[in-house]
């Protein structure tokens, strides 16, 4: 039964996703897809900022970094030509199927992610998060100036729409399941004792260094991963895209389902994408005197964030995973011998 | 003899903190299977010395061999991994991580598991989760915490979370365990039970064990040999009855020559 599980879920999501690319129209299809790509980038950002404790603010660059290589690698010659002349002639020539270069984005972005993550990792706390945003900043700048790479703050449109639903909800599920898997392991709980008490971890045999560096190249591959399908879908990229405001909305989503649970990322993320879409037709629903109140849906998304912060700060899920929370709910009507142990915990967090 | 080659041979080793002598020529000789206390006044450098012989700070001067490795400069991790042990003095769990949790991160210093059995969930990854498992609850019994698998580690009463770090201290298959105050914060009782776990160690699973203890109750009782530490300086070395007569202990305990 268990070793069916994973089957299920994949038959299951990939059926559904199926259906509704047939189904749904340009407009639902759209915001389905959004929803996956940023579950992607808030499961793998969890993998740092919730499960080894390094609270970065990268994410976008790796994002970036994902939906360029993956721009530049589908584009076709002939366009490339046009948009892009003063690419390498090899680069120009060169016209990928979308997996591959998907690929080859994680791994670049890995490479980026272990090279900057060798000297910053070094640092803790608020320095760490200073210095991802540095990276953050790098990566935009270099964007915006490579000219004959990326066409500057242009960008590049015109990508080949290729991000279907299959494809968002495909590499969502092997997101989702990969860090699952890792995070129920001997690495995550290594991340984990890292996270708790750094000191403790090393004198248990803790690789410490190495076990932060593989939480965070291995968020930055599916980071990248996501930028690719974003770039895919929108079909247009710009320096400005990957801006510190799709990292906060990333931060947002992992802090408000909660740091250090998979599932809880997975509900910030889909929470964080439809309400800001659900709440843009109440903007426009609420005219007053024939004027859209524009900006009514940001205010009521940052208001829901301060009381989630202020009455459950650890997050919707805090760190315990769905399916935890529904075995504790059916277990504890057969066996509430559990329940104090579970209560005490609670009661020492919450002082 | 073979069998009295050291297991620990520490030699000259001192630490000093911006001109203040914390650690200075101390030495130490550790047959294998033996168990001695180090005592002294506060400020004494006594878990300088666990600090020092655990690789948490670096030392100014000196050297230890463990088991016939240099390990003067190895970082904690790699100490661990050699074989040596430690609690802290102010209990250091993995607060937010269950009991069982704790344990396993103990175990898994000696297990390894690739990334490819994990992603896959091939079979050495299922296996290697069971039988850390297994041994996580195998250890548990042994100290009496099996009741308190799944609970949070900072959940447990005071005195258990202090056995509890004992536990995930053995998870990581020392030869040598450094306890540092284990009886700190006890009562008498707790500190009876706490003191026939020790020997209990000691006599069945064949550790050698290094004790930093203020219970003379507790130091006197189960050491066989014991070190006094006052300014950082070895004042006093003996069996327990040669320490507590010894004129040097009782000044540096009393303040006057006894």
């Amino acid at each position: 039964m268990k070793r069916l599980l994973p089957v299920l879920w994949i038959v299951g999501v990939m059926g559904l996703a199926a259906l509704a690319q047939s189904a749904l129209n340009d407009y639902y299809q759209r915001v389905l897809a959004v929803i996956a790509i940023n579950i992607m980038l808030a499961v793998s950002l969890n993998l740092t900022n919730g499960f080894s404790g390094d609270f970065s603010l990268g994410h976008a660059a790796f994002m970036a970094i994902g939906a360029y290589t993956s721009a530049i690698l589908t584009l076709p010659a002939r366009t490339k030509a046009i948009v892009l002349p003063d690419l390498p002639p090899w680069l120009g020539q060169v016209e990928l199927p979308f997996l591959i270069a998907i690929l080859i984005g994680c791994a670049l972005a890995g490479l980026v992610a272990f090279l900057v993550g060798l000297p910053v990792l070094r640092l803790r706390g608020h320095y760490l998060s200073v210095a991802t945003l540095g990276l953050m900043v790098i990566v935009q700048v270099v964007a915006l100036n490579w000219q004959p790479i990326t066409r500057g703050a242009r960008g590049i449109s015109g990508l080949p729409p290729l991000t279907t639903l299959l494809w968002a909800y495909g590499l969502m599920l092997v997101t989702v399941m990969v860090i699952w898997r890792i995070v129920h392991s001997s690495l995550g709980r290594a991340m984990m004792a890292v996270r708790e008490d750094e000191l403790a971890a090393a004198c248990r045999g803790v690789r410490v260094f190495r076990t932060r560096l593989f939480a965070f190249v291995t968020g930055a591959l599916f980071a990248s991963a996501a930028g690719a399908l974003w770039a895919h879908l929108i079909t247009a990229i710009t320096p400005s895209s990957f801006s510190f405001l799709l990292t906060f909305n990333v931060v947002a989503m992992v802090v408000i389902g909660g740091a250090g649970s998979v599932s809880g990322s997975v509900i910030g993320a889909v929470l964080m994408t439809l309400l800001p879409e659900l709440l843009r037709r109440v903007e426009t629903a609420l005219a007053i005197g024939g004027q859209p109140l524009y900006g009514l849906s940001q205010i009521v998304i940052a208001v829901l964030m301060l009381l989630v912060m202020i009455f459950r700060p650890q997050g919707l899920m805090g760190r315990h995973e769905l399916i935890q929370v529904l075995a504790g709910l059916s277990g504890a009507r057969n066996k509430p011998s559990s329940a104090p142990a579970e209560l005490a915990g609670e009661a020492q967090r919450v002082a | 003899m073979p069998g009295s080659l050291p297991l620990l041979q520490v030699r000259d080793l001192s630490k000093s903190f911006r001109g203040v002598q914390a650690l200075q020529d101390y030495r130490l000789d550790l047959a294998p299977g033996e168990l001695i206390g180090v005592i002294g006044p506060n400020g004494a450098g006594k878990t300088t010395l666990f600090n020092l012989l655990t690789g948490v700070i670096p030392p100014s001067h000196g050297r230890i061999l463990f088991n016939g490795y240099d390990i003067t400069h190895a970082s904690p991790d790699a100490i661990c991994r050699t074989g040596i042990a430690r609690t802290f003095q102010n209990i250091r769990l993995f607060r937010r991580l269950s009991v069982l949790d704790n344990v396993r991160i103990g175990l898994q210093t000696h297990h390894h598991v690739r990334l490819h059995q994990v992603v896959l969930h091939l079979p050495g990854f299922t296996s290697h989760e069971r039988s850390l498992e297994q041994q996580a609850h195998a250890l548990l019994d042994l100290l009496n915490l099996a009741a308190y698998a799944d609970a949070q580690a900072d959940a447990l009463p005071y005195g258990l979370q202090r056995r509890l770090e004992i536990a995930v201290a053995l998870a990581t298959r020392p030869r040598l365990l450094l306890l540092d105050e284990p009886a700190a914060g006890m009562n008498p009782t707790e500190a009876e039970e706490l003191m026939r776990l020790i020997a209990r160690l000691h006599s069945e699973l064949g550790l050698t064990i290094i004790l930093i203890e203020h219970n003379m109750r507790v130091v006197m009782g189960i050491c066989q040999r014991i070190q006094v530490l006052n300014y950082g300086r070895l004042i006093a070395e003996g069996q327990p009855e040669e320490i507590q007569q010894d004129a040097r202990v009782l000044e540096a305990y009393l303040g006057v020559a006894g």
